[in-house]
């Protein structure tokens, strides 16, 4: 469980900092006049923006106890570990290319660069779903080589959480697909959700890479 | 950047006013509507976990009377109302409801920040309540595993419901967890984004605070949940091991490999201890702001009763594994979480002492509201004071699976929690439909329930030390138990017959509010915070009327010296009023 206090004392201690920072040294029984900044957001973010964030402290949550389980379940006798399809590296790269290109968008989006956006957002859309793809094929792979999901606990781990951090990607493709439908409504009023995707887009890309070095690594 | 108010700064806090009875009542994007409409879909399912406990007592007093009771509905029964009670019941009617209803209220919002999302939220808590009461009808009928769920036995032959009950049981956790996650994300956003004008953290009255750190507990502990449901899905549906030991069953082998059951109950419990504070922390905060106005005195210690539920939320993640000193852990981890847990008494004292404080020499009025709130204390005490007991390992060890402990968990968190949620409904009672209710029903109906709790619990805190064992169908012979072992249980059961009965009164009371009712003012406890200075009562769609309130000071200027009225509410600016009290701030 050590890997899901870290991650959660984290979280925790970033608000609790951010509210104590707030609370301290505050008289709360004067009335007296307070400046803007102290019944402001933090940051001065917008609200979706801190709504992001959130979510994406309850998927490290999440993510976070999965690798917790992995590491205890790793302890037990019956452990065999799997040998990944090399696939998955070539499927990674893809995937860092996507943030790669979603990252060029939205600073295209933020500089006003309009004729980018589009075809930005294509090749993402196409690098993500080349991924998507990739991993299945990866699957495919191992049930061929005679790995199941019931064959072995690395096994069902594997395609556990391959298949739960695609279902997170799916998730995005969903607001992707909504935003690039309005891109091609002709709506102007675009770079927030361009932004806001790209941030989720490199968090994906973190949990695969931290996902992704723990099954080599075991 | 020039000043936008907060809550006018995103599109999304446009409002138009819906205009048919669908998107008024049922489609309903405004957070009041939703409130009540998790609220009632919380009061009905707890109603019949209400029911299924009823039925359990009914066999604990009377065994071999009922017919209708056999081992295997006896079971269910529990299973059903332990996880009815704490999650689709407290969780959804704390968060759901009252945070729904006060958050934009208290802290001077036209609405949430995502309405979309909250009525999403609703209706998807809507789906899992479904899924949950369908499992009753399904063939073999609902869980039996009792409400945490333990492996091997939740999803082996010989428990009751192993086919769909547990299946649609970790299905509807699992929607409901999407709900919350919907729900939280939409309060956290709002209390960190949406706050009028001077509304400053440390002025948000003490039920925002502790709605707003439960909701962050939430969000990081329920994932635990789920993992372990998605985990135990797999296990039961497609034979994996992830919590499944190398077992056999009646002589066959089910497949499994090497499973840790003891994994599930750190994922269990790492999301369930939390889970306490859930429906605590916003119990914490809502009693505060009860006692304060109606003694009229300023809660004492404000910044402490921030700091503590702070504090309470961040150590109710490392206390978990104190749930498990009878599984067989290392003795250091024991020593370990025994000292976290009996740390996280010192909050939990600042709290009880501040709200004894609170009334010290306060103008108290005994409305149904407070005595619930001083009713809350008393049970919490108890309550609290036997978690003490059994957050040390040795005297935990023999007194682990006994009533001792059905004893400890209702007090602390089933019977305080709900004694809030009363005197909560009976406050803002005038505010939500602006009707007064009838004061008298409402005390006999405080006094009845919190007497009847005590006739219920008291005892079995003595069945607990004598040794009678929890979760037991009948206890039938037994040396170390004598005959009066059983009255004492015909007793505890004739008086939960009586609790549940006496909470006729409050829908009694309810139905004549709302049909005969007289008018309420739009303030008659004369409070200080916001949501008691709406233009309208009830107040309508957005809020607010045409502008935005302005908040001037903390919620808590009860009986300031040197004015007319003893209360100033919190729009009052400082140049209409006195500026602060005696404590060293500036005059």
């Amino acid at each position: 469980m050590e890997v899901g206090l870290i991650f959660l004392a984290v979280i925790l201690a970033s608000l609790i900092g951010w509210m104590l920072k707030q609370s301290f040294n505050t008289q709360p029984w004067v009335a007296e006049h307070v400046d803007e900044a102290s019944y402001q957001a933090p940051f001065n973010a917008g609200a979706k923006a801190v709504a992001l964030a959130a979510l994406l402290a309850v998927i490290t949550s999440f993510f976070a106890l999965m690798v917790s389980a992995y590491s205890l379940r790793m302890e037990l006798g019956d452990w065999v570990p799997l040998t990944e399809p090399q696939l998955l590296w070539t499927n990674t790269v893809v995937l860092i290319l996507a943030s790669i290109v979603f990252q060029w968008t939205r600073n295209a989006a933020r500089n006003g660069i309009s004729q980018r956006i589009k075809p930005g957002l294509l090749l993402t859309g196409f690098l993500t779903t080349a991924f998507l793809v990739g991993q299945y094929i990866a699957w495919q792979q191992l049930n061929a080589s005679g790995h199941y999901i019931t064959s072995n606990p690395a096994d069902a781990f594997f395609f556990l959480l391959t298949g739960l951090h695609a279902l997170h990607i799916l998730g995005g493709m969903y607001v992707w697909a909504r935003a690039t439908l309005r891109v091609f409504g002709g709506s102007n009023d675009i770079e927030e959700s361009i932004q806001l995707c790209t941030v989720y887009w490199h968090f994906l890309l973190v949990v695969w890479l931290v996902l992704f070095g723990l099954m080599l690594s075991t | 950047m020039a000043y936008v108010a907060i809550a006018d700064r995103d599109h999304e806090q446009e409002h138009h006013d819906p205009q048919t009875f669908i998107t008024k009542y049922v489609w309903s994007q405004d957070h009041k509507v939703i409130a009540i409409q998790y609220a009632c879909t919380a009061i009905f399912v707890g109603l019949i976990a209400l029911g299924l406990s009823a039925m359990m007592r009914l066999q604990l007093g009377f065994p071999d009377t009922f017919s209708f009771i056999n081992p295997e509905n006896y079971y269910q029964f529990i299973t059903m109302h332990g996880m009815i009670m704490v999650i689709y019941l407290l969780t959804a009617l704390f968060l759901g409801g009252f945070g729904n209803y006060l958050i934009p209220l208290m802290i001077g919002s036209r609405d949430m920040v995502f309405p979309y999302l909250n009525m999403l939220s609703y209706w998807v808590y809507l789906v899992s309540v479904i899924i949950l009461i369908a499992s009753f009808f399904v063939p073999g009928g609902s869980t039996g595993a009792g409400w945490t769920l333990y492996p091997p036995q939740a999803i082996m032959q010989g428990t009751p419901g192993i086919d769909l009950g547990i299946i649609l049981m970790l299905a509807s956790l699992g929607v409901f967890i999407v709900a919350f996650t919907m729900g939280g994300l939409n309060y956290v956003t709002t209390v960190l984004q949406a706050r009028c004008k001077g509304m400053t953290l440390m002025r948000m009255p003490l039920s925002i605070w502790g709605i707003f750190m439960a909701t962050v507990l939430g969000l990081l502990a329920f994932p635990a949940l789920l993992v372990s449901a998605i985990m135990m899905m797999l296990d039961k549906t497609l034979l994996t091991s992830f919590f499944m030991p190398a077992i056999s069953s009646m002589g066959t082998d089910p497949g499994y490999t090497g499973g840790s059951p003891i994994l599930f109950q750190h994922l269990f419990w790492f999301f369930g201890h939390p889970e306490v504070y859930i429906v605590a922390l916003p119990a914490f905060g809502i009693v505060s702001d009860l006692l304060s106005t109606h003694a009229r005195k300023n809660i004492f210690g404000y910044r402490m009763m921030v700091w503590a539920i702070i504090a309470i939320g961040g150590l109710s993640f490392i206390v978990w594994a104190h749930h498990m000193y009878v599984s067989g852990m290392n003795p250091y981890f024991g020593f370990f979480f025994a000292t976290t847990t009996l740390i996280i008494a010192v909050p939990t004292a600042i709290k009880v002492y501040n709200w004894v404080l609170t009334l010290w020499e306060g103008n108290i009025h005994l409305r149904t509201p407070m005595l619930f709130a001083i009713g809350f204390i008393f049970t919490f005490i108890h309550g609290g004071l036997t978690g003490l007991f059994l957050g040390n390992v040795t005297i935990d060890l023999p007194l682990s699976d006994t009533y001792f402990v059905v004893a400890h968990f209702h007090m602390v968190m089933g019977v305080s929690p709900i004694l809030v949620v009363f005197g909560a409904i009976y406050h803002w009672w005038p505010k939500i439909t602006g009707k007064m209710y009838n004061e008298t029903l409402g005390k006999w109906h405080f006094w009845m329930t919190f007497l009847g709790t005590y006739a219920i619990y008291l005892p079995m805190h003595y069945l607990g030390f004598a040794g009678v064992p929890r979760r037991y169908f009948a206890m039938g012979d037994t040396d170390f138990l004598p005959e009066s072992a059983q009255d004492l249980n015909a007793w505890i059961t004739v008086s939960a017959l009586f609790v549940a009965a006496t909470q006729i009164l409050f829908f009694v009371n309810v139905f004549i509010s709302l049909r005969n009712g007289k008018k309420a003012g739009p303030n008659p406890w004369d409070a200080t915070s916001l949501e008691w200075q709406t233009p309208d009562t009830p107040p309508k769609h957005g809020n607010w009327g045409h502008d935005l309130p302005e908040c001037h000071r903390w919620a808590y200027d009860y009986s300031v010296p040197g004015y007319d009225d003893d209360f100033i509410p919190q729009n009052v600016p400082a140049d209409k009023a006195p500026v602060g009290r005696d404590h060293g701030g500036k005059h």
